[in-house]
């Protein structure tokens, strides 16, 4: 009996739908069994991490809340990712649009309404641009590989945030934390529903998806961007240019990670202090595959993702598994949806053993 | 004899069935010792997969295969080389950063000492007059060279039964000789060979016997020496053949196209340069360049639909206005459509549409963008367009471009730019890998379109497509192009030794090349 992979002539919808799902319900699995020989209660954790924020009504706002800027980067991300445009940098592009929209409300003063708050959300997306635009420009003058250096810039981005968090942007009066002063209350992003802590950022991260979706499949630049993505020589030949491609790629997915990080400071946190990256930028990666690089698989990985890290805050109480844990499981998926994205374009064959050699030619 | 002497290879029932395909169809045929047997066939007739089983990569469904009289089932390739069947490939498995003796010693099953084999080699390199360096890098070599590199590490082996898959497909016809004497002596000696190739006047001047495959079933086994290539042709294609008609009394209009003094450096380590080429096309006309694969043409393809950039805007010039620095878009607005030799990933996106497709050369010649929108009914009715009148087998528009066989994908590929009507059509192999029915429904198309007035650039290796098919005819060697010369009255001598690079070729072989032409 040998098993063969065999290429399929064209890649399976079904499998692009399958595959996603079975890498959730698999690393549930694997992370029962992992958890039980650790000697923790593994099913609880699980169910936990995965279940309990979705059953539990309470949890949802925080799911929503947290699931916005995952879907707002992946949808960005995304992009790139289709046009094998690798921008790694979305953390370093989110701390900076959050920078940037606070520097906009520490300029403002006292001021507000929804001028201000348009300013703080365009100056957050225009910060994320100009960040990704450096691995932008490395990447079409010189050749430099958009990875390293989008990586790299996340570093730099965390110096710079805490250069002005613990100086020039300090808060006065906040007993020298490192931290800025908390926005105006009509600096900050409208609730939704009132008494919870969804934001207008969630009606955006809910909306903007449909846009990207009619944006990839009714427009040239969608075509574009997926010429480029699954046949580069196809794209010259069909008058596509490679390196626009990267700019336009790179400057909307730190748009959107801009985007994400001023929503998040504007409508949740309200001031910036050394905690304020938390990840999102790279959990977005995952959100990004496991969506399948699709923007309605976006904003339902996101959610997935969502529920994850509020799960396992929920885990940390019920089963005393640290926080870090959720991450391991996001780690999984990720491991999981790019190992079964084989059998999207091959199929398993399992093919009877072949007789062995019946008779060698004489005289050999 | 035949009845005394068990044949060398006989295959019996042979069935072989893939989702949605009968490759093989219950073939039977047998292989004399000392046979050259031709296997001939359309593409996708069943040709390789039949040798695929015979050669172990793939086993049958049914039927049964003899060798010397034993049933036998070659479970991989290691196992058959063992037995003393050997193949080369029509795509070379070949480093080209390493030597041909590391090559050949990276190949070989059995470990030999480089100093033995080496001597190994010499001895069967002098035995079959097959001349070659073994420390030269492969880079440096031609193709026909590198062939003989495959050739070698078969022979190596002893074989008994040598299979040749469309070995003459890359070479000048001074090498394909060269291979001939090669392959008679081979046999001679006891050695069978299977013949696999659609060029009819070789198996007519090589092959003792011909199997002709149509649609994985075996049409007829017959004497190629008494039958004519017409006759093969039609048992192949199962079909009278339409011959190209050329309207008569053609007069030549405008220049269309004109190449002043065009160079372009090389793309990358074993990137071609192309050298001072000049040439003008006329309204009408249709200009071959021949050549043996790799000297260029992918560079000159590219440098005229304008992916590469000339340095110079007088370098092409398009109806009279220079377009050298104008990139492809631009260059389409103009009238200049372009079909390059790779399909799948070049000239069309596999995984996209048919209608899809159309969007990629067709969008702003065709209106199919408004606001940066694509109107997907627009291309639609496009790609529907180019199916009928191409006579592409598709499921329709929607069918993606990577489920089309080879011919139609190339029909529909010409279609989709001979139906923008451009004033200037570069194509680059046009019937590579196509069968003959629609080999014939594209050299028709071409016609047409030159008789309607463009001006058309066919790039091909095949010198009898372009023998019949054009007014003019170049070659290239080396990113260089030879003057243009007149079809009709041409020379194929003069042009046999203009692909092989009468100033440049290997430094081991051009006494011979020199009297085998001189023998003509």
């Amino acid at each position: 009996m040998r098993i063969k992979l065999e290429k399929r002539q064209e890649p399976s919808k079904l499998m692009q739908v399958v595959t996603p799902i079975a890498s959730v319900l698999l690393t549930m699995v694997v992370g029962v069994v992992v958890f039980d020989l650790l000697g923790i209660d593994g099913q609880r954790a699980v169910i936990d991490i995965f279940l309990t924020p979705l059953l539990a009504s309470y949890k949802w706002q925080d799911v929503a809340v947290k699931a916005a800027p995952l879907i707002i980067i992946a949808l960005g991300l995304s992009i790139g990712n289709r046009a094998n445009v690798w921008n790694i940098g979305a953390e370093g592009q989110y701390i900076i649009g959050a920078l940037c929209a606070s520097g906009v409300g520490i300029a403002a003063g006292t001021a507000g309404g929804p001028i201000i708050i348009i300013t703080m959300i365009l100056a957050g997306m225009l910060g994320g641009s100009a960040w990704a635009s450096v691995p932008a420009a490395l990447r079409t003058r010189f050749g430099v590989n958009e990875i390293l250096s989008s990586l790299m810039l996340t570093y730099v981005a965390l110096q710079v945030l805490s250069y002005l968090v613990g100086g020039p942007w300090k808060d006065p009066n906040g007993r020298n934390f490192p931290a800025t002063a908390p926005l105006q209350p009509d600096q900050t992003l409208p609730i939704l529903f009132s008494g919870t802590t969804v934001h207008l950022g969630v009606a955006i991260a809910v909306v903007l998806p449909f846009v990207f979706w009619l944006l990839m499949s009714r427009s040239v630049f969608g075509y574009q961007i997926r010429v480029v993505g699954s046949a580069p020589n196809a794209a010259r030949h069909g008058g596509f240019d490679g390196n626009q491609t990267v700019w336009l790629a790179m400057l909307i997915g730190g748009g959107m990670a801009g985007l994400a990080g001023a929503l998040e400071f504007a409508g949740s946190l309200k001031a910036i202090n050394l905690g304020f990256p938390s990840g999102y930028g790279f959990t977005a990666i995952i959100v990004s595959f496991l969506g399948r690089l699709h923007p309605i698989g976006c904003l339902i990985a996101g959610i997935v993702l969502a529920v994850t890290y509020v799960g396992g805050q929920v885990a940390q109480t019920t089963v005393h598994i640290p926080n870090a844990t959720a991450g391991i499981f996001q780690a999984m998926m990720l491991f999981f949806i790019l190992a079964s994205d084989i059998f999207v374009r091959y199929r398993v064959r399992f093919i009877p053993s072949a007789k062995a050699v019946v008779q060698p030619a004489p005289g050999e | 004899m035949e009845s005394s002497i068990a044949p060398r290879l006989q295959l019996t029932g042979i069935t072989k069935r893939f989702p949605g395909v009968l490759a093989n169809d219950n073939v039977s045929f047998s292989v004399r010792p000392g046979e050259i047997h031709a296997l001939l066939g359309e593409n996708g007739a069943g040709k390789s997969t039949l040798v695929k089983m015979i050669y172990g990569i793939m086993q049958p469904d049914a039927g049964e295969i003899r060798w010397n009289g034993q049933p036998l089932s070659v479970s991989n390739p290691k196992a058959a080389r063992k037995l003393g069947i050997g193949m080369v490939f029509q795509h070379f498995s070949l480093f080209e950063a390493m030597t041909v003796l590391e090559n050949i010693a990276l190949g070989m099953d059995a470990k030999i000492h480089a100093r033995d084999l080496e001597a190994r080699i010499r001895e069967v390199m002098e035995q079959y007059g097959l001349k070659l360096d073994p420390h030269r890098t492969v880079s440096t070599l031609s193709v026909g060279e590198r062939q003989r590199i495959e050739i070698v590490r078969a022979l190596l082996l002893n074989p008994k039964l040598l299979i040749m898959d469309e070995p003459t497909s890359v070479l000048t016809p001074q090498e394909v000789e060269q291979l001939f004497v090669v392959l008679r002596q081979l046999a001679a000696e006891g050695c069978s060979i299977l013949y696999i190739s659609h060029k009819l006047h070789e198996i007519k001047a090589l092959c003792d016997t011909a199997t002709i495959l149509r649609g994985g079933k075996l049409v007829d086994t017959c004497d190629p020496k008494v039958e004519t290539s017409r006759s093969m042709a039609e048992k192949m294609i199962g079909a009278g053949l339409k011959e190209i008609t050329k309207p008569a009394g053609r007069s030549l209009g405008q220049e269309k196209l004109v190449v002043n003094r065009l160079s372009i450096p090389g793309a990358g380590p074993f990137g071609i340069a192309l050298k001072d080429i000049n040439f003008t096309v006329r309204g009408g006309e249709i200009f071959g360049i021949a050549g043996v694969a790799g000297n260029g043409q992918n560079a000159l393809l590219l440098a005229l639909s304008g992916e590469v950039l000339s340095g110079d805007a007088e370098a092409i010039s398009i109806d009279g206005a220079p377009v050298g620095q104008l990139q492809a878009k631009s260059r389409r607005l103009k009238g200049l459509a372009s079909v390059p030799e790779e399909r799948n990933g070049h000239a069309a996106v596999p995984e996209f549409s048919l209608a899809d497709n159309t969007i990629l050369t067709a969008r702003d010649r065709l209106g199919m963008v408004s606001a940066g929108l694509i109107k997907a009914g627009a291309a639609k009715t496009y790609a529907g367009e180019v199916i009928t009148a191409f006579a592409v087998k598709a499921l329709g528009p929607g069918a993606t471009a990577g489920s089309l066989s080879g011919g139609n994908l190339q029909k529909y590929i010409m279609g989709r730019e001979i139906l923008q009507k451009p004033a200037v059509l570069v194509v680059s192999q046009p019937t590579w890998g196509v069968d003959a029915g629609a080999a014939a429904a594209i050299h028709q198309a071409i016609v047409d379109l030159a008789a309607a007035g463009s001006a058309v650039v066919v790039i091909s290796q095949d010198l009898d497509e372009l023998l019949s098919l054009c007014d003019t005819l170049a070659v290239i060697n080396e990113g260089r192009l030879s003057r243009p010369m007149q079809v009709a009255g041409a020379d194929i001598e003069e042009i046999g030794l203009l692909m092989g690079g009468i100033h440049g070729e290997a430094p081991t072989t051009p006494t011979a090349e020199l009297e085998l032409a001189h023998a003509h």
